[in-house]
């Protein structure tokens, strides 16, 4: 697919967030440390929309291979551009890049088909590494999400019946993998932990955004509206 | 069938609204008498003739139809945005034909002596006429005012020029003589009944011609009520912005040529403004409506964001925290939280990065707490006897309440700590 093209021109990223001041400065870091990293594809901003408007004229215009995406923004935010460009334009990918930590935010722009979250404190490295990791087809769970997503599928005590196994409920191994991410644990070190291939643990990773986009059973978007929590 | 992301849309609060169907109220622009049925036609998407069609087929039963066609007029606000389909001629005369046949069939109804619906015919019927035209007067009253800005009570009655004061003239007029003859036909009353009759007439006839004005006048109070609410809520944002924000950022800039110093107050600033924004009682949190008794907060995750912003304060560093789950902080956990605080000083303390992971998990039966750093690391068999953070205050803390320690560790490779202990028995787990 894009693997030949991409070791030439680099990752085409497209920055969304209504912020200029912070798009320039992703833009920087991204500029630095996505061109000196020698474990990868170089990582090339080509393009930056501060509305939703702007954002979806943009993307279409320019299919890039990842959007970091806002998630809020005046009308309707990034979910609301996921919802008009993932139509037009199915392979682009994008990695919600937010400062807000509310589970509902997450939960959201998640459910709406983000491939990862993170937040505005990330460094300009592991942002470049994120960019190339959800660009390979592998989901990015920061740890606060791979909290979230525990607590959301969490067993209680008089919690909705289990619906569909398939999406309703993650497997023992998915678990540990989720456990492991929420301590802070990169890949490598959850696949040294469990002694599994690091392959295996993207495919459990892949498998739980999956869930998480499909799964109703404990309505996430209700539970993540009535948790706001830090 | 929904999609999973459309129900997510819906529950967003911050989202804008989405398309559902179009507020209740009366359009102006669209309108034949008040424009209730053309509201009614936009808020139920059906073809306006329609709603027409069926107040007048209820003005038939006993005047019905003229009575529900009152009310609604009384109680839908007005829009002064115009409908989305503007009004043909051809529109206009169909529902001028309607409104006749609406009348006719009110007075045929009631010639036909249908059981109480008398009243339509005669004059209460021609004091029901004056009262529509002052009501519509009104109306129209108010949208010049919306337009030149006039005061409530100048603009009640008499904004529209010389044709509108006449018009309001007539209607009242048109009330007066039905309400004098309807009392001067009641002919076998003594002369106390029929001056009692008379007073409370003319006081039905005074609130009918009124109503317009009481309504605006609640109207405005209540739009009064909203702004002074709105008003309060941004001078406490404002409020809070000024004592936490702008009172960090001074001190940032005071600050500025000590890196340490300066990511600490940012660091402390955001955690406070985080939990004001998103915390449990956070400014935006959702009021909760389904309290089932005492809201009992559960204290456990809490506990242990407190102790981790109180170690980023001291040591200026950052503790991502994540905790699933939450309980309330009984017995072995503040003993717990005290262990976990102690791990992240030495992480703190002792890794030399910026940065340290904190996850805990409450389970029914046990609590989980790992702290871990990808800092310097060390040899736990070649630490000086004389330390005692790890040995007493983590080590010892958590035997004493029958919880365990493990510890990871190598010189380069970063340290955890993982820390476990039982829940006491009947837990409740929130």
């Amino acid at each position: 697919m894009t693997a030949e093209t991409s070791e030439d021109r680099g990752i085409r990223v497209f920055l969304v967030d209504d912020h200029a001041l912070f798009r320039t400065g992703v833009k920087a870091e991204l500029t630095r440390a996505g061109a000196a990293d020698p474990d990868g594809p170089p990582v090339v901003v080509v393009g930056e929309g501060g509305s939703v408007q702007e954002a979806v004229a943009g993307i279409g215009h320019l299919r890039p291979d990842v959007v970091l995406l806002d998630v809020h923004m005046p009308d309707g935010g990034g979910a609301e551009v996921l919802r008009r460009v993932r139509p037009e334009a199915p392979d682009v990918v994008f990695l919600a890049l937010s400062v807000s930590d509310a589970a509902e935010d997450v939960i959201a722009v998640i459910r709406a088909g983000a491939r990862g979250y993170v937040t505005k404190t990330i460094s300009g490295r592991d942002l470049a590494t994120a960019v190339r990791r959800v660009h390979a087809g592998d989901p990015v769970f920061s740890p606060r999400l791979a909290g979230f997503v525990l607590d959301a599928f969490a067993q209680r005590p008089g919690a909705a019946p289990v619906g569909d196994p398939e999406v309703d409920l993650l497997t023992p191994r998915e678990r540990d993998v989720l456990r492991l991410l929420a301590r802070g644990y990169a890949y490598k070190e959850i696949a040294a932990e469990l002694f599994i291939s690091i392959k295996t643990v993207e495919t459990h990773v892949s498998s739980v955004l999956r869930k998480t986009q499909l799964s109703n059973r404990y309505e996430l978007s209700r539970w993540a509206t009535d948790r706001r929590l830090v | 069938m929904s999609t999973p992301a459309d129900q997510v849309n819906g529950d967003r609060r911050r989202a804008p609204p989405v398309a559902g169907p179009p507020r209740l109220c009366r359009h102006r622009s669209d309108r034949v008498i008040a424009g209730v049925s053309s509201g009614i036609a936009e808020h139920l998407s059906v073809p306006v003739l329609w709603v027409r069609v069926i107040f007048v087929a209820l003005a038939g039963l006993g005047g019905a139809g003229l009575i529900g066609y009152a009310l609604l007029w009384a109680f839908l606000p007005a829009t002064e945005a115009g409908a989305r389909r503007p009004s043909t001629t051809r529109d206009r005369q169909q529902a001028v034909g309607l409104v006749l046949l609406g009348g006719g069939l009110a007075l045929a109804g009631a010639a036909w002596g249908t059981a109480w619906g008398g009243w339509v015919t005669g004059p209460l019927g021609i004091a029901l006429v004056g009262a529509g035209v002052v009501w519509r007067e009104a109306d129209a009253s108010q949208r010049t005012r919306w337009r030149s800005g006039a005061g409530v009570l100048s603009g009640a009655f008499f904004g529209g020029g010389r044709m509108a004061l006449l018009r309001v003239l007539a209607g009242i007029a048109l009330v007066t003589s039905g309400i004098a003859v309807f009392l001067l036909n009641q002919g076998n009353l003594g002369q106390v009944r029929f001056a009692l009759l008379a007073a409370a007439a003319t006081l039905v006839g005074v609130a009918v011609l009124t109503v317009p004005w009481w309504l605006r006048l609640m109207r405005a109070l209540g739009e009064e009520r909203r702004a002074r609410i709105r008003t309060e809520e941004r001078a406490e944002i404002a409020a809070h912005l000024h004592d936490s924000v702008l009172q960090t950022l001074v001190l940032i800039q005071q600050q500025s040529d000590s890196a340490r110093e300066v990511r600490r107050l940012a660091r402390g600033q955001e955690r406070e403004l985080r939990s004001w924004l998103y915390g449990p009682q956070g400014y935006g949190t959702v009021a909760q409506t389904h309290t089932g008794g005492p809201a009992v907060a559960p204290a456990f995750a809490a506990a242990l964001h407190a102790a981790a912003g109180e170690v980023e304060d001291t040591y200026a560093v950052t503790m991502q925290v994540v905790v699933v789950g939450d309980c309330a902080l009984e017995d072995p956990l503040p003993s717990l939280v005290q262990a976990s605080r102690e791990a992240m000083v030495n992480a703190a303390k002792h890794a030399g990065v910026a940065e340290a992971s904190v996850y805990a998990e409450v389970e029914p039966g046990q609590v989980h707490v790992f702290v871990r750093d990808r800092g310097a690391g060390f040899d736990p068999a070649a630490v000086a006897a004389d330390r005692h953070g790890l040995a007493d205050s983590i080590r010892g803390r958590m035997q004493r309440h029958g919880g365990t320690v493990t510890l990871r560790t190598s010189p380069g490779e970063g340290t955890e700590v993982q820390l476990a202990v039982a829940r006491r028995k009947g837990g409740e787990e929130a």
